[in-house]
């Protein structure tokens, strides 16, 4: 029965699915599907071939060495200024929620920009760093540095929300029956936010794996030692090798597919929300 | 006024509504009483149009709107939770009924807020136009509701759960209020309540219902005093059960009589002050049945442990198909 | 009182100074270092003017289709129901997940000459790959899921009873769909328009394998920032991204302070 005042027609419906489906398709499907297919265009064997290439292993080792060094920074540093901000009252909180999702706003370019400022050859310390025969711009410390500036603001946006709808009755309870701060903290809090913070943690590493722009500008694209999987994808595309290029392109997709995957299965089960900002 | 014959309503495999039908004359004000459940809401919305019925036919003012659509039937309708537009200002939830309408009823524009300014002192709400809804209480946005489903002049009033949301004291005040205004205006008017005392206190006439059947409409008297099903008697105000051959007894809590010689024995085992008497709770000797009974309470307090001995001196009994089988005074 | 604020407090101020706040400080000492004269010279050159015109264009281009299609896709989601929802839903996230890089290379075969929708384009004589288009079409790609997530939690609160209200009170569907759904929508659309124009105005990875990167005609902002690195003219790299950030900035505050304003008035 239909109830023209209070829904749509079947066929206004109709058409808005229709509109919705088609614009995801075009923007959003097709997108996807063309870097599986031209990965594959010309069968199995080039497209493993591509993948094996001391240069893609490199590029792969790398890619998971930087997020095994900036997701647990990011982790920690959201888990602490999750706790000082929902378990606590002090003034200036919301200029530090602020400051905390600024990097967010920053352009990928402008964020890798700051460090090459700060340490490259002619940067704030570096005549310093040449002195001492240290190098973070062109080398892993910078891309190190670059990827927890862009993943900085991922983990603690998750928390926040979480911890604050949580309150802090859990942890006052185990206080006042004993528990050191410590015991509280692993024993109350931590198994309440896990989920969340798994959460986090896998939009944080989808990101840190998957950027680009900011580690462009501070790698110095050295093949081999300072090329990440994306840097690796652009290389190989600018030199026409367009089966490599998807080739790892395929395997970053891949990526974002499980994580979607792992995402939604998080918001089904735990119903936790992703804010609008990643 | 409303004529509602047969109507039935089901969701997916949920009956909702079993063949309902019901007059209203005009000027009435009608209560729809029953549990969350019952059908009440469902049946309000279907006479609004929110809804349509399966089956069976709505007349309004001798037009048959079963196929009308919500927009076009004229029908006043106050939510449970105001359903107001946080956009707007009091004086444009007013004046919307009148800002959408097309064609030659559409009034100018000082015109509508003339009117909007016109309701909003009926609802003694005057001076509160430029605010937003946001900045209101409760019960003035309860108010405001209703003036902006007035606005449009409607043949009959629909409130859903109208008091639902506000608490004790307000909601006793607006009820008068909203009682006195029905009857200035001359509306019909049908509301939904689950709270007997509202309904007994507002209406004129309470339809009873359960499970998506009516189970009695009548005056709130009546409906009190003598109770046609079991389920009506349980739901409005407070009763008592003993079990009988063939079926069981009901009746309130103060239609007893205290007797040394009565037919029954509570053995008291609590005793609390409840407004002008006492309650006394407890089990019956013998049958062990749990009852609650009022006393006067210029007397002393009955004490705990303490046996009453009384006798219903008024009583229903309902057979075990939970047929009314006869009013019994003793 | 709960133990631990000194440590949490202090962490997290320390590792915010560090890995944010002195970087980002850096570029504007760096900035105010150029002096205002040479700051204009590098940071308003034509070149520049070409690429803010180009990268905030694109992103406001973009942002409108997806106040438009962002919109549709989030009412689709909130009010309909159709078989394989959740999957549709899930995909809106993708643009969040997918490596940027990858992105820009798979919408480039997609909209290249001779790509699967390019082809059909060509002998239309409409050219997406190496124009505004192709780099709109990007920003699409990337602004969407900003508008969809901004509006989709606002339209799912927004009560049915107060569409309900509407039409008892005598409104078409269209009538409450512009006078009472779309004002109370209004703010979040406009939210999830700001955040996707944002992202849009710095976004690299995804443009620059699709613009074609043509100095004054097809180089956005963010590019023109990698060229001027390379050419270790820093100043100009400075500039230029001050002059990006200011601007998002402003917007951001803009949008900022009229939710504000507007939240104010209506007292909730």
């Amino acid at each position: 029965m239909s109830t023209r005042a209070t829904t749509e027609s079947p066929i206004m419906r109709a058409v808005l699915i229709t509109v919705a489906l088609v614009f995801l398709g075009f923007f959003l499907l097709l997108p996807l599907l063309a870097v599986f297919s031209e990965a594959l265009r010309e069968g199995a064997g080039p497209f493993l071939d591509a993948l094996h290439t001391p240069d893609a292993l490199a590029a792969i080792r790398l890619t998971l060495l930087i997020a095994a060094i900036s997701v647990p920074l990011n982790m920690v540093f959201g888990i602490a200024a999750s706790w000082a901000i929902t378990k606590f009252q002090f003034p200036g909180k919301a200029l530090l929620i602020t400051l905390i999702d600024l990097p967010f706003s920053v352009s990928p370019v402008v964020s890798g920009l700051i460090f090459v400022l700060l340490f490259g050859a002619n940067g704030l310390f570096g005549a310093w760093l040449a002195e001492h025969d240290l190098k973070i711009i062109f080398a892993v410390p910078g891309i190190v540095l670059a990827t927890v500036f862009i993943t900085f603001p991922f983990v603690a946006r998750e928390l926040i929300p979480l911890m604050l709808e949580q309150g802090k009755d859990d942890e006052e309870a185990a206080i006042s029956l004993g528990a050191s701060g410590w015991q509280t903290f692993w024993h109350v809090t931590l198994p309440n936010i896990r989920w969340g913070l798994l959460y986090g943690v896998l939009l944080c590493n989808a990101r840190a794996m998957g950027e680009f722009g900011a580690v462009s500008v501070v790698s110095g694209h050295i093949r081999g030692e300072t090329n990440t999987m994306p840097l690796h994808v652009e290389i190989l595309y600018n030199e026409y090798d367009f089966v490599g290029a998807f080739a790892v392109a395929s395997l970053l997709a891949l990526l974002a597919l499980v994580t979607l995957v792992a995402k939604t299965v998080l918001e089904w089960r735990f119903g936790l929300h992703a804010g609008a900002r990643h | 006024m409303i004529h509602l014959r047969g109507i039935t309503k089901r969701f997916g495999d949920y009956p909702a509504l079993h063949g309902i039908d019901l007059d209203v004359a005009p000027g009435e004000f009608i209560a729809l009483l029953g549990p969350s459940g019952s059908g009440k809401t469902t049946l309000l919305r279907i006479i609004a149009g929110l809804e349509f019925q399966d089956s069976g036919t709505v007349l309004l003012g001798g037009d048959d709107v079963s196929r009308t659509p919500v927009a076009d039937r004229h029908v006043g309708f106050v939510f449970q939770h105001y359903a107001l537009f946080r956009h707007m200002t009091v004086a444009d939830n007013v004046a919307f009924g009148l800002s959408v309408r097309r064609g030659k009823g559409r009034l100018p524009k000082a015109a509508r807020r003339a009117r909007a300014e016109e309701l909003l002192r009926l609802v003694q709400l005057e001076g509160l136009g430029p605010r937003y809804p946001g900045q209101l209480s409760g019960g003035q946005r309860q108010r405001v509701a209703l003036a902006r489903a007035l606005a449009i002049e409607p043949r009959l009033l629909l409130l859903d759960e109208p008091f639902g949301a506000l608490d004790a004291k307000v909601r006793k005040d607006l009820r008068r209020w909203l009682r006195d205004l029905h009857k200035a205006m001359g509306l019909t008017s049908i509301f939904v309540t689950h709270d007997q005392e509202e309904a007994l206190e507002l209406a004129d006439r309470v339809v009873v219902m359960n499970q998506g059947r009516i189970e009695q409409v009548g005056a709130p008297d009546a409906v009190y005093m003598n109770p046609e099903t079991p389920f009506v008697s349980h739901f409005v105000g407070e009763t008592n059960r003993l079990p009988a051959p063939g079926g069981e007894i009901h009746f309130r809590p103060h239609e007893i009589t205290l007797a040394a010689d009565g037919a029954e024995a509570l053995l008291v085992d609590n005793v609390f002050r409840k407004g002008a008497v006492w309650r006394a709770e407890g089990l019956l000797e013998g049958s062990g049945q749990f009852v609650e009974l009022d006393l006067p309470s210029s007397g002393d307090a009955p004490q705990l442990g303490q046996t009453i001995r009384f006798h219903p001196h008024r009583a229903r009994m309902f057979n075990a198909a939970g047929d009314h089988t006869q009013g019994e005074t003793r | 009182m709960l133990p631990g604020f000194g440590l949490s407090f202090g962490f997290t101020l320390a590792w915010l100074t560090l890995i944010v706040l002195i970087p980002l400080a850096t570029i504007f000492l760096k900035a105010a270092g150029l002096g205002w004269a040479e700051f204009v010279e590098v940071g308003f050159s034509e070149r520049a003017m070409a690429a803010y015109q180009l990268s905030f264009g694109t992103a406001a281009a973009a942002g409108l289709v997806n106040v438009v299609f962002g919109l549709v896709v989030a009412w689709v989601l909130v009010r309909y129901d159709f078989p394989g929802k959740q999957v549709v839903s899930a995909l809106v996230d993708l643009p969040f997940a997918l490596p940027t890089a990858v992105a820009g290379i798979a919408l480039t075969a997609l909209y290249a000459p001779q790509g699967w929708i390019g082809q059909f384009l060509e002998p239309l004589g409409i050219k997406v790959a190496f124009t505004w288009i192709g780099i709109t079409i990007a920003l699409v790609f990337i602004g969407l899921p900003f508008v969809v997530r901004s509006v989709e939690p606002v339209l799912a609160d927004l009560g049915r009873d107060v569409e309900e209200a509407a039409a008892t009170l005598g409104a078409t569907r269209w009538q409450t769909f512009t006078q009472v759904i779309f004002p109370a929508i209004g703010p979040a659309l406009l939210t999830g328009f700001a955040l996707a124009f944002a992202r849009g105005v710095g976004e690299y990875g995804s443009v620059i394998f699709i613009s074609g990167n043509m100095p004054g005609r097809t180089e956005i902002a963010p590019l023109l920032i990698v060229t001027q690195l390379e050419q270790y003219a820093y100043a100009g790299a400075t500039a230029i991204a001050v002059v990006m950030m200011l601007a998002s900035f402003a917007v951001l505050l803009l949008i900022n302070l009229i939710q504000a304003a507007s939240r104010r008035r209506m007292g909730a």
